[in-house]
C-alpha cells in the first residue's frame, strides 16, 4: 500500500502539474513510511574530533548492523550525520535543523556537558527524543534524555575500595579542574572515607597547565600510599611523562578514573604508563564472545589499523542498540511511547557487558572494571557487573516526579 | 634538607626553562622588534621536529641539539624572507602577519599529524638525592639553556657578526652605509632567534606532552619576560627569567601550579610598573 501511493506521489511530484499538492502531502508522512531518520551529532573535526569521530563511527556500525538484521518495524534506519565542529554555536543550530528540519525519530550525540546543556532544551521543546552516550559527571534529570554513559559513583564504588585494599590508606588526588575533577574528587574522598582511606591532600589543574615538576615534590614529600589521577586531555598527559621520569612510576602507584579514555596509553611508552591502574567500563581487551564479535565487526567495517575503539564508542554502540530494543517493544517511534517502553527497564547484552536503563534516572546500569596498564594493553582485573548510577539515584526520581527537567548538583 | 636541595633544583630548572623559551623571543622581539605572534609556533615546530626525527632512528641528542634547532631555523629564514622582510618597521602588521604564520602552522602540523597528542620518553633516567627522586634530564634542561646563553654572549660580544647584527638593529642605514649587506644581516639574526625557539621546543618535547596548538602556553609568558627583561637581551633574559622563574616555581611548591602563574603574572605587572623600561632600563645598562 505504501510504497504505492509513494510511487503514486514520484510520478505526480514530477510531472509538474501538481506541485501544489505537493508539499502538504510530501512532508513527514511519505518520509515517515520509508526510513526511520536518526540524527548523529559528534564532533568531527576541532578540537574534540578524537573523541567525536569514534563515537560516530559507532553509530554507523550500530545502524548498519540494525539494517542488515531487517532494520526496525520492517523499515531501514537513515543516519542523519552532522559535525558541530566543536563548536556549542553549531551545536545549537544543528540540533534545530535535525528536528525541525529533518525530523528525526531521536538524536544521539552530544560530547561535553556544555553540549548536551545546549542541545537538551531544544530537543525538549520541539519534542525530540535524545540519547547521550558519554562518561560525564551525573545529576541529569529529565524524562526526554537517556544518558547511557557511565557516572563517576559507578566506577568508583568499588574501584576506590579495591585500590586501597591493593595499595594503601593515604591518597593524594591530582585532578582537571572543572566540574568532572571537582565531582570526580569528592567521590574519591566520600569513598575513601567509608571505607578506612583517607585523602591526605588534592591539587587540581587547569587544563593547559604542563609543569609538574613542584607537584611531583611536593607529592613525594606528602608520601601517599598511592596517586589517584583524574587529569584530562593533552597537556595533563605530561604528568605521567615527568612521573615517570622522577622514577616515580617505580615507588608510589596511580590509579586513575580518566586514563585511556584520551588514549593516553597509545602515547605514553610502555615503560612510562605500565602498572597505571584504570578504573574504568571498556576496554578493547574485555575477554567476551559480544566484545570480541564487536571488535570484529568494528575492524572490518573500519580497517584493522583502527586506533582504539574507545569507551564513548562502546557507550553509542549501546545506545543506539538501546533505544532500537525500545522502538521495537513500543511497536513505533512515537516519542512517548518509546519513553514509556525504555522504562520498563530495556537491557542490551554489549561489548562492556549487560547495560540496562534505570526507569527512575533515565541512566543505565553499568559494569565497572578495574585494570592495570601493561604494555600499552589492559589487564582487567577486577569486574563489577551491574552498577547503579548511585549518585544520579541519589537526587532524581523520575518515576515521582516525570516533569523534573535540571541537572543537579550532587553535594556531599 | 634533601626535600630544600630537591626544591632549588625545581626552582633552577624552572628558571632555565623559561630562560630557554625566552632567548629566541628576545633576539627577534627584544633586538629586531618585531613582535613575532609565531614564537610558540616555532616552538612547538622544534618540538614535533625531534619527535618526527627520533621516532626515524635518529640519536635522541641528536635530533635534540642539533636537527631541530637548524630545521626551525631554516624555516625561520624562509618565514623571514617571504614575509617578515617586507615588515620592519611596520609593528601591527607584523602582529598581523606572524598570528597568521602560528595559525598556519597550526593548521599545517594538524594536517599532517592529527590533532592528538604526540610524546617521547625522557632519554636520562631519575637522580636520588637521599629519598627523593628527581629526573635526570632537569639538570640537562639547566645545562643546554647555560650553554646556549653562554654561545649567543660569545656570538654577539666576539664576533664580528655579532658586532655587525647589533650595529645592524640600532641603526640599519648607517650599516648599509659602510658596506654591509643588511638584509642578510636581518635574515640569519631572524633564523639564528627561530633557530633558539626550535631549541627550546625539541628540550621540552620529552617532558611534555606534544600538541599543534602547544605554543599558546608559552607566547604570552614569553613576551611578558621580555619585556620584563628591557632593551639588553642577554642580561635582561636572564635576570627577568630569573625573578619571573623563582617567583612561579616558589609560589607553585607553596600552593599550586594555577597560583604560581598568578603570581608571576602579578610580580610582571608590578615590575613593569616600577621600571617601565624593563630591569635593564634601570640596571645594568650597555650590557649585551
Amino acid at each position: 500500500m505504501a510504497h504505492n501511493r509513494r510511487d503514486f506521489l514520484k510520478t505526480l511530484a514530477s510531472s509538474s502539474a501538481v506541485f501544489t499538492v505537493g508539499p502538504g502531502l510530501l512532508s513527514t508522512k511519505a518520509f515517515a513510511a520509508d526510513d526511520i531518520l536518526v540524527g548523529g551529532i559528534h564532533d568531527l573535526s576541532g578540537g574534540l574530533d578524537l573523541y567525536g569521530k569514534p563515537m560516530a563511527d559507532a553509530l554507523v556500525l550500530a545502524a548498519e548492523e540494525i539494517n542488515a538484521n531487517g532494520g526496525l518495524l520492517g523499515r531501514k534506519i537513515k543516519l542523519i550525520t552532522q559535525d558541530p565542529q566543536s563548536s556549542m554555536q553549531q551545536y545549537t543550530q544543528i540540533a534545530q535543523k535535525v528536528a525541525l528540519g529533518d525530523h528525526v525519530a531521536v538524536v544521539m550525540g552530544g560530547m561535553t556537558s556544555s553540549s548536551r546543556e545546549g542541545i537538551r532544551p531544544i530537543l525538549d521543546k520541539t519534542k525530540v527524543l535524545y540519547f547521550y552516550n558519554t562518561q560525564y559527571e551525573g545529576g541529569v534529570c529529565d524524562r526526554d534524555i537517556f544518558c547511557t554513559g557511565a557516572t563517576p559513583a559507578q566506577n568508583l564504588a568499588h574501584g576506590v575500595p579495591e585500590v586501597i585494599r591493593k595499595f594503601g590508606k593515604k591518597i593524594y588526588i591530582v585532578a582537571a579542574d572543572y566540574n568532572y575533577g571537582q565531582i570526580v574528587s569528592s567521590w574519591v574522598k566520600k569513598y575513601a572515607s567509608d571505607n578506612g582511606g583517607e585523602v591526605i591532600a588534592i591539587d587540581f589543574f587547569p587544563l593547559d597547565v604542563s609543569e609538574f615538576g613542584a607537584t611531583i615534590q611536593k607529592i613525594q614529600a606528602a608520601a601517599p600510599d598511592q596517586v589517584f589521577s583524574a587529569l584530562v586531555g593533552g597537556a595533563h598527559l605530561s604528568f605521567y611523562r615527568q612521573w615517570a621520569a622522577a622514577g616515580m612510576n617505580k615507588k608510589i602507584p596511580i590509579a586513575s578514573s580518566t586514563f585511556s579514555h584520551g588514549q593516553e596509553e597509545v602515547v605514553l611508552s610502555a615503560a612510562e604508563s605500565d602498572g597505571i591502574i584504570t578504573l574504568a567500563s571498556y576496554f578493547e581487551s574485555i575477554d567476551s564472545p559480544a566484545n570480541k564479535e564487536f571488535l570484529a565487526k568494528w575492524h572490518k567495517r573500519f580497517g584493522a589499523d583502527y586506533p582504539v575503539v574507545t569507551e564513548f564508542a562502546a557507550a553509542t554502540y549501546q545506545g543506539m542498540h538501546l533505544w532500537a530494543e525500545g522502538v521495537k517493544k513500543a511497536g513505533t517511534t512515537n516519542r512517548m511511547k518509546v519513553i514509556e517502553a525504555l522504562e520498563t527497564g530495556i537491557s542490551f547484552d554489549g561489548p562492556s557487558g549487560r547495560v540496562t536503563i534505570d526507569p527512575q534516572t533515565h541512566h543505565c546500569y553499568w559494569t565497572a572494571r578495574l585494570a592495570v596498564c601493561k604494555d600499552k594493553r589492559f589487564d582487567i582485573l577486577d569486574v563489577w557487573p551491574d552498577q547503579p548510577p548511585a549518585d544520579t539515584q541519589a537526587v532524581c526520581d523520575l518515576t515521582k516526579n516525570p516533569k523534573d527537567d535540571q541537572q543537579y548538583v550532587i553535594r556531599f | 634538607m634533601n626535600f630544600v636541595f630537591a626544591a632549588s633544583i625545581e626552582v633552577v630548572t624552572g628558571i632555565a626553562t623559561l630562560m630557554l623559551v625566552v632567548l629566541g623571543l628576545s633576539i627577534i622581539f627584544g633586538m629586531m622588534r618585531v613582535i613575532n605572534l609565531a614564537h610558540g609556533e616555532f616552538l612547538m615546530l622544534g618540538a614535533y621536529t625531534t619527535i618526527t626525527a627520533t621516532n626515524h632512528g635518529a640519536n635522541i641528542f641528536f635530533s635534540i641539539l642539533v636537527v631541530a634547532p637548524i630545521v626551525v631555523g631554516v624555516i625561520g629564514l624562509l618565514v623571514e624572507r617571504i614575509v617578515i622582510r617586507r615588515l620592519y618597521g611596520r609593528i601591527v602588521d607584523t602582529m598581523l602577519a606572524t598570528w597568521g604564520l602560528s595559525l598556519v602552522f597550526i593548521g599545517v602540523v594538524t594536517t599532517i599529524f592529527g590533532n592528538t597528542t604526540e610524546g617521547i620518553s625522557s632519554p636520562i633516567g631519575p637522580v636520588t638525592i637521599g629519598n627523593i627522586s628527581i629526573s635526570g634530564y632537569k639538570f640537562f634542561i639547566i645545562g643546554v639553556t647555560a650553554s646556549a646563553l653562554l654561545g649567543l654572549w660569545l656570538l654577539l660580544k666576539k664576533t664580528r657578526f655579532g658586532l655587525i647584527a647589533r650595529a645592524t638593529m640600532q641603526n640599519r642605514d648607517m650599516v648599509a652605509a659602510v658596506g654591509v649587506n643588511s638584509d642578510r644581516i636581518y635574515a640569519v639574526t631572524f633564523a639564528l632567534g627561530a633557530g633558539l625557539a626550535g631549541l627550546a621546543g625539541s628540550v621540552l618535547a620529552p617532558i611534555m606532552g606534544i600538541v599543534p596548538t602547544m605554543g599558546a602556553v608559552y607566547v604570552a609568558k614569553a613576551f611578558i619576560t621580555v619585556i620584563g627583561g628591557g632593551s639588553a637581551i642577554l642580561i635582561g633574559t636572564i635576570s627577568a627569567s630569573a625573578i619571573f622563574g623563582a617567583v612561579d616555581r616558589i609560589t607553585s611548591f607553596a600552593t599550586t601550579p594555577v597560583i604560581g602563574e598568578v603570581a608571576l603574572l602579578i610580580s610582571a605587572i608590578i615590575l613593569v610598573r616600577l621600571l617601565p623600561q624593563g630591569i635593564t632600563g634601570r640596571f645594568f645598562r650597555g650590557g649585551i
